[in-house]
């Protein structure tokens, strides 16, 4: 399985970004292999629609988790679309990407059912 | 003659300008528009009856589900992220389209066509002294302004509404939105001249810049107009020389403008002077326009 954390930095250590779309980097974390490479996002600069850019392309990579700190409207609207799970990291001082591997794998982050904000797009994205 | 008048500061002056322009050129057949489709307010000072109405739509794809494969081809073509291809099935995210049809040009399938969707409303009509005044209003929760504004300068000239379009001695007066965005370059776009509203302001003086620089970018004859004039550090005018912009006229910091403006009333009934001094600005304009100047 392959898991998508959104990361402020380039390696494990890296505090996590509590960003998705424009989150600075993904780390994709193979299970299997126990391996992970990191990917510049490249919704990052994007003018508008990041979140759906940065799900699209965290769903290309085949990831089937991601862990961030927010998903705003069109992020998890595209996201579950695809299938894959959604955690957030608790809120507070930011934990490093491997500190929230850890959490995942002992199962004590908490999963997302519904966006976690209002969206950061325009005045009233996400109002509907 | 089409002037925009624009600013890149908010709250300059643009639609005291504007609409104090429009009524000092009352011998001639005027055509205002309202292009600030997300807060228009020059009907506040020229108070028309609106009597003209139509909607504006907005394309948005709709995926026929029978013939898409899932290719991702239009999620990869939109550059706004409008569309996503999810598990092979494609989400559309119509507050994100800016309805440019590229998905349905290029979609391998023929899988995608458009719908309309509500994007604002378009209205016209006369005021008392015979200016014929249009704008359009954005839909609240819409982001795309540019198109009503392309749709409001192509409904508003037809003769129907404006019986004097074709007349050489009309005026096409533009209240620009503030700021230098798209909505901005779309009322600019197809004007003769820029108006440009400053104030001798730090804030002031960096918009105007940027405003410049998308003048000069679109090619336009541009003047300047001082508004809020009072004793300053004289950067704004240094800028105006070095970019060689012609100041065209001052306003001064006075608090009996400020109150007028805030009862409705306009420039040129404030008092009569400025009636006479935007005409003469006209006729400027027309001499800077004929001789092609650009900054």
């Amino acid at each position: 399985m392959r898991i998508a954390i959104t990361s402020s930095g380039t390696d494990l250590d890296a505090p996590f970004d509590p960003r998705f779309g424009r989150a600075a980097y993904f780390i994709i974390f193979d299970e299997e292999t126990e391996t992970w490479q990191f990917h510049a996002n490249p919704a990052v600069e994007a003018p508008g629609g990041a979140g759906v850019q940065a799900a699209q392309f965290v769903a290309n990579q085949g990831a089937t988790v991601v862990i961030s700190g927010d998903f705003g409207p069109n992020a998890y609207r595209a996201l579950s679309a695809a299938g894959l799970a959604m955690y957030v990291a608790p809120r507070g001082e930011p934990p490093s990407v491997r500190q929230l591997l850890h959490q995942y794998r002992a199962g004590t982050l908490q999963s997302v059912a519904g966006p976690t904000s209002r969206g950061h797009h325009g005045l009233t994205a996400g109002t509907r | 003659m089409r002037i925009a008048v624009a600013s890149g500061k908010g709250g300059t002056g643009k639609t005291t300008i504007a609409t104090g322009l429009a009524l000092a050129l009352e011998d001639r057949p005027v055509l205002f528009l309202d292009c600030d489709v997300e807060a228009p307010n020059a009907h506040l000072i020229l108070r028309p009856e609106l009597i003209w109405r139509q909607q504006v739509d907005r394309p948005v794809p709709v995926v026929n589900q029978t013939r898409c494969t899932g290719c991702g081809h239009c999620a990869e073509i939109c550059r706004y992220h409008a569309i996503a291809v999810m598990s092979g099935k494609v989400l559309v995210f119509p507050e994100l389209c800016h309805g440019c049809g590229s998905c349905v040009a290029n979609c391998p399938e023929a899988a995608l066509s458009e719908y309309g969707r509500p994007l604002g409303v378009l209205e016209a009509g006369s005021t008392k002294t015979g200016i014929t005044f249009a704008r359009g209003v954005l839909e609240i929760g819409e982001l795309s302004a540019s198109p009503i504004i392309r749709q409001l300068k192509k409904w508003a000239v037809r003769t129907e509404l404006f019986p004097h379009a074709l007349s050489p001695e009309a005026v096409e007066i533009r209240d620009a939105p503030p700021g230098t965005s798209c909505p901005v370059v779309e009322t600019l776009r197809g004007a003769d001249f820029a108006l440009l509203v400053s104030e001798p302001t730090p804030f002031g003086l960096h918009d105007l810049r940027l405003i410049v620089e998308l003048v000069h970018e679109m090619n336009l004859p541009a003047g300047v107009i001082i508004n809020r004039d009072m004793a300053n550090d004289g950067a704004l005018e240094r800028f105006c020389v070095e970019a060689n912009l012609p100041v065209l006229m001052r306003i001064p910091l006075e608090r009996d403008i400020g109150q007028a403006l805030a009862a409705g009333q306009p420039l040129t009934a404030v008092r009569p002077a400025y009636g006479m001094a935007l005409r003469n600005l006209f006729e400027h304009i027309q001499l800077l326009e004929a001789r092609g100047i650009r900054t």
